[in-house]
């Protein structure tokens, strides 16, 4: 039973990945739609940054995690090196943590 | 293969060793955790090379520890997985034509898409979307093989704040793209769409449900035309 789910999880995400590309390829796009996709993904991407920054199962992640990522946004939003930016996000978080912050 | 390391900055390469690095650590714990959760290491491993994305993984492994049938498990690990099917139609030229397309659409995750988006000109898309997407495949699958052979000996990713450090990742990533009005727009607004429903909604269709973020912000600037 579990190698069956694990083979359905492996085949079904592969689908997934694989449709848009096979799609791609069989029509030509206009320029307008191509340009709506990309936004599509970079939306996708945005609302990932914000629920995993915020929420962790169906609540509120608490303070540290919320805070690491804060830092580390506006890190980014001044163009700071991404190394900066992530390593930044991770030692608040952690170091919030280490105070006894949630 | 060669040629498409050299497309890329020498900065972009280090920004991906980063997030492999963090990757690593994430997986060395994903394996300790199933392996730790009664499951034989087999599973885990087989899983991170078939499955390839982390977030369906952890909630698989999740579901089954708790007692959920593998099948429910395997169900939420797709809905998990739903958004690689927009992803896939927004990186589709980028990952190639013929058996690229089939190797290439097993890469696809969201530090992948992230850094390819992220890139100026076709070339350099290309060669971000293969180089991450590799050495993700490398980083992820290493670090979840070390983990389920040696067991629990990884405790909390928390504790060193790997959980701000991926939302810090692909923010860093989609940022530039934000700086453009209209797709800040949608991109907030699919944001905040998320993140209401995801007190009710079941784990990767807060995400998905984004997407409307886009027909807002056409809306909006509809109706202002």
């Amino acid at each position: 039973m579990l190698t069956i789910a694990v083979a359905v999880l492996a085949a079904g995400t592969f689908a997934l990945r694989f449709a848009g590309p096979a799609l791609r390829s069989r029509v030509e796009l206009p320029a307008g739609v191509e340009a709506l996709l990309a936004t599509a993904a970079i939306v996708l991407l945005t609302a990932l940054v914000a629920t995993a920054a915020l929420t962790r199962d169906d609540g509120f992640a608490g303070t540290a995690r919320p805070a690491g990522v804060l830092v580390g946004g506006v890190l980014a939003w001044r163009r700071a090196p991404f190394v900066v930016v992530v390593l930044a996000a991770a030692a608040t978080a952690a170091g919030l943590r280490l105070l006894g912050a949630p | 293969m060669r040629s498409m390391y050299r497309t890329l900055d020498r900065a972009v390469l280090r920004d991906i060793a980063l997030v492999c690095l963090a990757d690593t650590i994430v997986g060395l714990s994903y394996g300790a955790i199933a392996v730790g959760s009664g499951l034989d290491p087999w599973l885990p491993i087989a899983m991170s090379l078939l499955v390839l994305a982390g977030a369906s993984q952890f909630l698989f492994v999740g579901m089954v520890a708790a007692g959920a049938s593998p099948l429910a498990a395997a169900a939420a690990g797709l809905l998990v997985n739903a958004r690689h099917l927009p992803f896939g139609l927004a990186v589709g030229e980028v990952v190639g034509p013929g058996w690229r397309r089939v190797v290439g659409s097993h890469l696809m995750n969201d530090e992948t898409v992230a850094f390819a988006l992220g890139q100026r000109g076709r070339d350099a898309q290309r060669a971000a979307y293969w180089v991450c997407g590799i050495a993700i495949l490398v980083a992820w699958n290493a670090g979840v093989l070390v983990g389920a052979l040696a067991g629990s000996a990884i405790g909390d990713t928390d504790a060193l704040g790997l959980d701000a450090a991926f939302p810090a990742v692909l923010l860093a990533l989609v940022l530039p793209s934000l700086r453009d009005r209209g797709t800040r727009r949608a991109a907030l607004a699919g944001a905040a769409i998320a993140l209401a429903a995801t007190p009710v909604a079941p784990a990767g269709v807060p995400v998905l449900l984004a997407l409307a973020g886009l027909l807002l912000a056409r809306l909006h600037r509809a109706s202002r035309c």
